[in-house]
């Protein structure tokens, strides 16, 4: 009863304390730095998100920004395209009103995330046969399938894009709130999956496959599940994202996209959640810190890359966490995962 | 039926260019397991010293003003060949060498040399140090000449550092790390490339004399067609040879094989996977050459990414370490990708190239030539 307590008290606060400060923080920010803000945010959701699959699962996908892709443009397509034929008959779908704005970013959330996921479901599929490298490759050629098929198909702009999305997420400036919303919901879930029996299916699989399913792990299971939420939460990203650019194009979600993600687990520590929110935030700061380099900035980048896989082979923090405190009653000490 | 033959020579044209990329993909992914990212901007800089040769370095003639002179073209084309390749060859050891090596015996004290050119460069550059050949020669070596200087002050100054980081370092064996490792390398080019060549697309005029030839039924088959087709095919055997003949190749396909157990054998390693890249560089430089020099495509610092990506696909269909299936994928990617170009399709001529991993990658897993390994327990 007390925890139940603690955790409504919880999340309460949460909510508050993100209303107050994007309140607060829209009105004092330089744009530029907002900007910056909220592509961060975007970016850990990202990075969390594929740590679920990469990191603690231990697949190789290297495709993300096509599920990234898929919640956006779902999202958008609902705004834009699917809201204006329904309004009519249920108007209480009316955009404008806080409330309005409310329902139908939820509902694009949802489809996005619904759709993202499904496509999560379909290259999850392949991992049962596909491993490591050959893994790889596939998700990079389905993001790259995405990413063409999104410049051919006319009804959504093709590569000019689609612009002129409604900014549900600006009014009454919630956009800082919605987006770091999902980054705790998914920095929470990825740390409730990790310390619970669940979670150690997960890490078992990343650990030794043929082992974990010699000890009864359905492993097909684990796989398709971490595939699914981890793209579902990249959806959540994309359709927040679409609604706070206001336009989007595919070249947002080239393989580049696809590639930066990758770098931020790795560069994190692949497995530690912690890590993949340090480097979203570095890989997204660290480009604009460098812009007064002018041309010679993404040299540098990319050398600072090379040599921090050089140097710190295991990421940022390898696979410990900081700050994850274990609020419930003690877990017993023979956890697995390895240090 | 003629359209339907004239694609067809084409998309051959094109696959064997991406056969002779995929050849160095598929043989470094047979030694190291490595997809090697930056493989595609080796053919890249390929293109570019083909362009930079054609335009400056050499005494190409105008063939319009001298009928006479197209021969001598042909020979300094050749040179120009000869030249991309061993360039590429040596950037592919190098890159072997100070990126790739690093990861898999841990830092030397001797990289903190590469590094400090690495380094160098974007200050060269800032402070404009470096010339174009064209604004004199002397100032052009002058300006070399600082770099080199620099290079060495920075790469002294850094020995002490890599020294202290190399003894901190965890050497750890993840398929992702190199993978990243490949990916930063393959920025590095790109980006130094927008530095070192200028962010303008170059163009390389007609150096040696083009002809068309009509063979049956009204079909064009162009001269450079043909010298891509001959090359590459020169190429491959050459390789064939010394895969398959040679002791080193013999020592690639036992690396490839077993790298520990190769080890234990008294296989330089290290050598032969220098070799490996290489050939591997030398090939793909070959490529750059041809499409720049023969088919007259704009070069940027950017436009070996997607031949890149797609070569790398045509060696994991073909089946990735298997040579034969390099060739054969490069060719069904070409073909694919001519008939969709050709085609109401044409928009989804990138797409194709995907399409079709996905779908081999599924039905055959290790790709149409690889062999299914096993797992033991």
């Amino acid at each position: 009863m007390r925890i139940l307590l603690l955790r409504v008290i919880a999340i309460l606060v949460t909510f508050i304390g993100l209303y107050m400060l994007s309140q607060f923080v829209t009105y004092q920010m330089d744009p530029y730095y907002f900007q910056v803000l909220i592509e961060c945010g975007v970016y850990i959701i990202l990075a969390v998100s594929l740590n679920l699959i990469n990191g603690i699962t231990g697949q190789f996908s290297i495709g993300h920004a096509g599920f990234f892709a898929v919640g956006a443009y779902v999202g958008a397509a609902w705004t834009m395209i699917w809201q204006p034929m329904v309004v009519g008959r249920y108007s209480f779908l009316q955009m404008g009103t806080l409330h309005g704005d409310i329902l139908n970013l939820l509902i694009a959330l949802v489809l996005g995330m619904i759709s993202a996921g499904m496509a999560g479901f379909v290259v999850g599929l392949p991992s049962l046969r596909l491993r490591g490298d050959y893994l790889a490759i596939a998700t990079l050629g389905f993001a790259e399938v995405i990413y063409v098929l999104l410049l051919n198909i006319n009804s959504v702009g093709g590569a000019r894009g689609l612009n002129g999305i409604p900014t549900l997420i600006s009014s009454g400036n919630l956009a800082l709130f919605w987006i770091f919303l999902f980054v705790i919901i998914s920095i929470v879930l990825s740390r409730n999956i990790m310390q619970s029996v669940r979670g150690l299916t997960w890490l078992s699989v990343r650990e030794d496959e043929i082992a974990a399913d010699a000890m009864g792990v359905d492993t097909t299971k684990v796989k398709v599940t971490a595939f699914v939420i981890g793209s579902a939460l990249a959806g959540a990203a994309g359709v927040l994202y679409a609604h706070f650019l206001t336009g989007i194009s595919p070249d947002i979600f080239s393989m580049n996209t696809s590639i930066l993600i990758t770098t931020m687990v790795v560069l994190g520590g692949s497995g530690s959640v912690t890590g993949s929110v340090i480097a979203a935030t570095v890989l997204i700061v660290l480009p604009e810190m460098l812009r007064f380099l002018k041309n010679d900035r993404m040299v540098i980048y990319s050398v600072l890359l090379i040599v921090m896989m050089l140097t710190r082979p295991q990421g940022i923090f390898g696979t410990k966490e900081i700050g994850f405190p274990k609020w419930r009653r003690k877990q017993p000490k023979t956890e697995g995962r390895s240090a | 039926m003629r359209i339907f033959i004239q694609q067809l020579i084409f998309g051959i044209q094109l696959g064997s260019l991406y056969a002779l990329i995929a050849l160095g993909y598929t043989m470094v992914y047979g030694v190291l397991s490595l997809i090697n990212f930056a493989h595609g901007d080796v053919y890249m800089v390929g293109a570019y010293i083909g362009f930079y040769a054609c335009t400056y370095w050499l005494p190409f003639q105008r063939i319009s003003a001298d009928p006479h002179a197209a021969v001598m073209n042909i020979v300094l084309a050749v040179v120009v060949l000869l030249l991309s390749m061993l360039m590429c060859g040596a950037l592919g050891v190098v890159i072997e060498r100070f990126a790739y090596r690093p990861l898999r015996n841990g830092l030397g004290i001797t990289d903190a040399h590469f590094w400090g050119f690495a380094l160098s460069l974007p200050v060269a550059f800032h402070f404009h140090l470096f010339h174009k050949v064209s604004d004199g020669a002397g100032r052009f070596l002058f300006g070399i000449m600082w770099f080199l200087l620099i290079g060495v002050i920075v790469g002294y100054a850094l020995r002490p550092v890599i020294r202290w980081i190399s003894l901190r370092t965890v050497l750890s064996p993840s398929r992702l790390n190199a993978l990243i490792t490949a990916i930063g390398v393959s920025l590095l080019l790109e980006n130094g490339g927008w530095l070192v060549f200028g962010p303008n697309p170059e163009f390389i005029g007609t150096m040696v004399p083009e002809k068309n030839f009509k063979i049956l039924g009204g079909v064009i088959i162009n001269s450079s067609q043909l010298a891509i087709l001959v090359i590459s095919l020169i190429l491959m055997l050459i390789l064939r040879h010394i895969v398959l003949h040679t002791r080193t190749g013999k020592a690639m396909r036992a690396i490839s094989h077993d790298i520990e157990a190769a080890k234990m054998m008294g296989i330089n390693t290290d050598k032969v996977i220098s070799v490996t890249f290489a050939i591997g560089g030398a090939l793909a430089g070959a490529g750059g050459m041809m499409v720049g020099v023969l088919t007259h495509v704009q070069i940027t610092p950017l436009f070996g990414l997607l031949p890149g990506i797609k070569a790398f696909v045509a060696a994991v269909i073909g089946g990735p370490g298997n040579i034969p299936g390099a060739v054969l994928g490069g060719i069904i990617m070409g073909v694919a990708e001519a008939f969709v170009g050709g085609s109401s399709f044409s928009t989804y001529r990138d797409a194709i190239a995907f399409t079709i991993l996905i779908i081999i990658l599924l039905v055959r897993p290790a790709g149409l030539l690889g062999r299914n390994v096993a797992e033991k327990v």
